[in-house]
C-alpha cells in the first residue's frame, strides 16, 4: 500500500502535569527523513508517543502511513520500526530470546534477515540486553524494525550516548534504508549535526509547540549568520534580527536573510547551520531577543 | 561516475554534485546517452538527503545537460545542445567580467587588458598543440 504521507499530523494537542504540546501540526511525505529537533524537554518524545499510540492524544488528527492513529489506540505495528534511546526489551533475554519474543508480533518477520543484521552488526546472540553498549543496544533496535520489513523508522534520540562511530554507523544504515523510496524516518536528536546532511525535512519544535517545519533547504536559506564590528551592530529591535550577541569588539546575530541586504562593507554575512538556528531561534521564539555583555 | 563533496567549501552540496556533474560531461568522461546513477543511490553513496540529490538532477535537466525520464532515470544529453552552449557562454562571460573587475582595480586600461588576453591565448594554444 502507497501512501503520499508517512505521517500526517494536525492540531496535535496533549497535556499532562504542567507540559502540554499544543497544535502541533507536521508532515513528512512518503520516501524521505525528518529531523525532528528541539531542545529537551520540548516536546519530541511526548509527539513521538502520541505517533505510535503510546500517549492518548487530547485533540487534533494523527495519521501514520495512511492510517488513523486512535487515541490510545496502538499504531500499525508491522509497518513502524521504533528505536528508542536504550532497549525496550527484557533486560535478561539473550539475543535469541528477543527474536523468539518479538516474531509472533510481526505477520512479515524475516528470521533470515535478523540473523544477517546481526551478523552486520557484530552483535553477539548470546550475550544478554543488560550486557549491551549503548551502541550495540541501538543496532539491536535498528535490526527489529528493519527485520519486520517496517516502512517507517521512528527514532527518538538514537544518538545520544553513542560514539562517532556509532553515530556514522547508524547514518549509513538509515542512508541504505532510504534507497528504497517507500521508506520513511522521522529522527529526533539534539545532535544537529547528524542531520545537517542526511535530512530532508527539519521540525523544530519548542516548549510544545512547533516553531518552524519544512525542508532542510528552506530552513537553511532562510537564516544567515552576521558579523560585523562594534559600529555595525544593528540597533536593538531590528526587524529580522533574531539573535544578537554583542561584545567588547563587535557583534554576532543570527537574522532573516532578507533583512541583511544593505549592510555596511567589512560586515561578513555566512550560511547558518542548524545548530546556529536551534540555538539562536530555540532562545528567540518568543519575539525579538537581544542581549549585550559587558564591554571589555 | 565521480562526486566528491566538501562540508567546508562554504557552496550548497546540490551546487557541488551539479558542478561536478557538468565538469565530468564536459570533459567527456559522461557520454551522450550515459546513466546518472539514481537519485536515490545517489544520495545513499554520499550520505546526503535525497532532496539535495534530487535539486542537483533537476538544475542539470535545466541547464541542459542531462535529461530526467521518470521511472527510467537520469542521462546525459549532448553536450552540444543550444542550452549547454549558452550555459558556457554564460561561465565565459562570467570570467571575463571577474578578470575587468580586478583590471579595474589595478589600473589597467582597455589596451592592456586586451594585450594579456592576447598572451594568454597564445599560450593557451601552445598548450593544446
Amino acid at each position: 500500500m502507497t501512501t503520499e504521507n508517512a505521517l500526517a499530523v494536525q492540531g496535535l494537542t496533549k497535556s499532562f502535569g504542567g507540559f502540554a504540546l499544543r497544535d502541533v501540526t507536521l508532515t513528512l511525505p512518503t520516501g524521505y527523513v525528518m529531523g525532528f529537533v528541539g531542545p529537551n524537554g520540548a516536546g519530541k518524545t511526548t509527539t513521538i508517543k502520541c505517533l505510535l499510540g503510546m500517549l492518548r492524544i487530547d485533540g487534533g488528527t494523527v495519521e501514520v502511513l495512511g492510517r488513523r492513529v486512535d487515541a490510545g489506540a496502538p499504531g500499525p505495528a508491522d509497518d513502524v520500526g521504533v528505536v528508542l534511546d536504550r532497549p525496550y526489551y527484557v533486560s535478561d533475554w539473550r539475543l535469541d530470546d528477543v527474536e523468539s519474543a518479538l516474531r509472533p508480533f510481526y505477520s512479515r518477520w524475516d528470521g533470515d534477515r535478523w540473523s544477517s543484521l546481526l551478523d552486520r552488526f557484530e552483535l553477539d546472540r548470546r550475550r544478554k540486553v543488560k550486557d549491551l553498549s549503548r551502541g550495540m543496544g541501538m543496532k539491536l533496535m535498528v535490526a527489529a524494525a528493519l527485520s519486520h520489513d517496517a516502512r517507517l523508522l521512528v527514532l527518538d534520540e538514537p544518538t545520544s550516548g553513542l560514539d562517532p562511530a556509532a553515530r556514522d554507523e547508524l547514518l549509513t544504515i538509515l542512508s541504505e534504508f532510504l534507497e528504497d523510496e517507500q521508506h520513511s524516518v522521522l529522527f529526533s536528536t539534539h545532535i544537529t549535526t547528524d542531520l545537517e546532511r542526511i535530512a530532508d525535512y527539519v521540525t523544530f519544535i519548542r516548549d510544545g509547540a512547533i516553531v518552524s517545519t519544512g525542508t532542510k533547504d528552506d530552513l537553511l536559506d532562510a537564516y544567515r549568520v552576521v558579523r560585523g564590528g562594534p559600529q555595525d551592530a544593528p540597533p536593538p529591535g531590528t526587524p529580522g534580527f533574531v539573535s544578537t550577541r554583542r561584545h567588547g569588539s563587535g557583534f554576532e546575530a543570527l537574522a532573516r536573510a532578507e533583512a541583511v541586504r544593505d549592510l555596511p562593507d567589512g560586515v561578513v554575512v555566512e550560511p547558518a547551520s542548524l545548530d546556529d538556528i536551534v540555538i539562536h531561534v530555540g532562545r528567540a521564539s518568543d519575539g525579538a531577543f537581544d542581549h549585550a555583555e559587558g564591554s571589555l | 561516475m565521480r562526486v566528491v563533496i566538501s562540508n567546508t567549501a562554504g557552496v550548497p552540496l546540490y551546487e557541488q554534485i551539479k558542478e561536478q556533474v557538468k565538469a565530468a560531461i564536459l570533459a567527456g568522461e559522461l557520454r551522450e546517452g550515459d546513466a546518472l546513477p539514481s537519485v536515490r543511490s545517489l544520495a545513499k553513496d554520499l550520505r546526503i538527503s535525497v532532496i539535495t540529490t534530487t535539486r542537483a538532477y533537476a538544475d542539470l535537466a535545466r541547464e541542459g545537460f542531462v535529461t530526467n525520464v521518470q521511472g527510467k532515470g537520469s542521462f546525459v544529453l549532448p553536450a552540444s545542445s543550444e542550452l549547454v552552449r549558452e550555459q558556457l557562454l554564460r561561465d565565459v562571460e562570467d570570467g571575463l567580467t571577474a578578470a575587468l573587475t580586478a583590471a579595474r582595480v589595478a589600473g589597467l586600461g582597455r589596451d592592456e587588458v586586451v594585450a594579456v588576453l592576447d598572451q594568454l591565448l597564445t599560450i593557451h594554444e601552445e598548450g593544446n598543440q
